[in-house]
């Protein structure tokens, strides 16, 4: 299990088990969506904002 | 001699259906890769990188990169789940209106116009309240219920100043007083999976928007008109959107080509990441023999 500080409230972020590489988190301080750059060592920066043609 | 294929996966961020898809990938022991659509790049003198692959599955969150990320692979020769042609179907409204249309598969009344004031005029000959959607876009957003002429003129005079040309697109759609629900059905080749109720007391009932799902037994009729939705748009891996009509009975409301499973695969306990996995297989497959 690692940590890594929110780059938007630096609170302490933790990536669970079986965390990806490209999956969002979100940060349990601020509530802000976290994308995961790198799991070991632990990375994320702020999510891409939501585009208009996204979906599904 | 057993064939060696090889798989791409293009996504745009991982959510869990890719956690799925990618762990059953991985529990059957495929070759496969991750296709971050922010990270490649097509170099149409050079597509023997991408020809690599026997067959690529689309997972991307944006329309246009996947559209046209499909539409390249498709030139080059490699077979996608889904088409370019049924991406192109399904990710835009009208498109998929008109080919339920021509193949008479029954949908809510719509109309379509290319200015406010055409627009307003279909509006006022279908009576209130009407539903405005984009053509192209998805999870409930800006769908606007109209409930008279007041609001028609407000909204489409938003849509054409604040909106992209895109906005310029008037859909108009009956509003339908569906029963607090609607259907979504998981269609897989020629066949309806599993299907469930989204329950939302408001009348936008995407689970994106807080709709809650329940198991909806597959009906002779439901299972019907889903494979009949499905071969309008191309057939492949798709979730067909059903509205209970008071009037119609059954109507497709949409279609969506890379549907979101994480309500479903668990309420119905189908392992769906794995029937994507299977059928995405049996297209390499196809390719790889011939």
């Amino acid at each position: 299990m690692s940590t890594v500080a929110c780059p938007e409230c630096e609170a302490e972020v933790t990536l669970d088990a079986g965390t990806e590489v490209g999956e969002i988190i979100v940060c349990s301080d601020c509530g802000v969506d976290l994308e995961v750059t790198s799991v070991d060592p632990a990375a994320v920066q702020l999510a891409p904002m939501e585009q208009e043609d996204w979906g599904e | 001699m057993q064939l060696r294929l090889k798989i791409g996966v293009l996504f745009s961020r991982v959510r869990v259906e890719e956690k799925w898809i990618f762990g059953a990938m991985e529990k059957r022991g495929i070759d496969y890769e991750r296709l971050d659509d922010r990270a490649i790049h097509f170099d149409l003198d050079k597509p023997q990188s991408w020809q690599q692959y026997d067959a690529v599955l689309e997972r991307s969150i944006s329309y246009n990169s996947g559209l046209y990320a499909l539409r390249l692979l498709n030139s080059f020769g490699v077979p996608t789940v889904n088409t370019a042609a049924v991406a192109e179907v399904c990710g835009d409204k009208l498109m998929t209106s008109a080919a339920l249309a021509r193949a008479g598969v029954p949908q809510p009344h719509n109309a379509t116009a290319f200015t406010p004031e055409a627009a307003l005029e279909a509006i006022e000959a279908f009576g209130y309240p009407v539903v405005l959607k984009p053509v192209v876009g998805s999870w409930g957003r800006l769908l606007a219920k109209v409930n008279d002429r007041d609001a028609a003129e407000a909204v489409l005079e938003h849509k054409s100043t604040l909106g992209s040309v895109q906005h310029s697109v008037f859909y108009i759609q009956e509003y339908i007083d569906k029963p607090g629900r609607d259907i979504r059905a998981i269609v897989i080749g020629d066949r309806v999976l599993t299907a469930m109720y989204r329950n939302s007391e408001h009348w936008i009932t995407n689970t994106a928007r807080g709709g809650s799902g329940e198991l909806c037994p597959i009906t002779p009729e439901i299972e019907d008109i889903c494979l009949r939705a499905s071969k309008a748009v191309g057939g492949g891996l798709l979730g067909v959107d059903l509205v209970e009509h008071p009037e119609k009975g059954l109507v497709v409301n949409e279609i969506n080509h890379t549907m979101e499973f994480h309500t479903m695969q668990p309420l119905s306990g189908i392992d769906i990441a794995g029937e994507i996995v299977e059928y995405t297989m049996s297209v390499a497959r196809m390719k790889a023999e011939g």
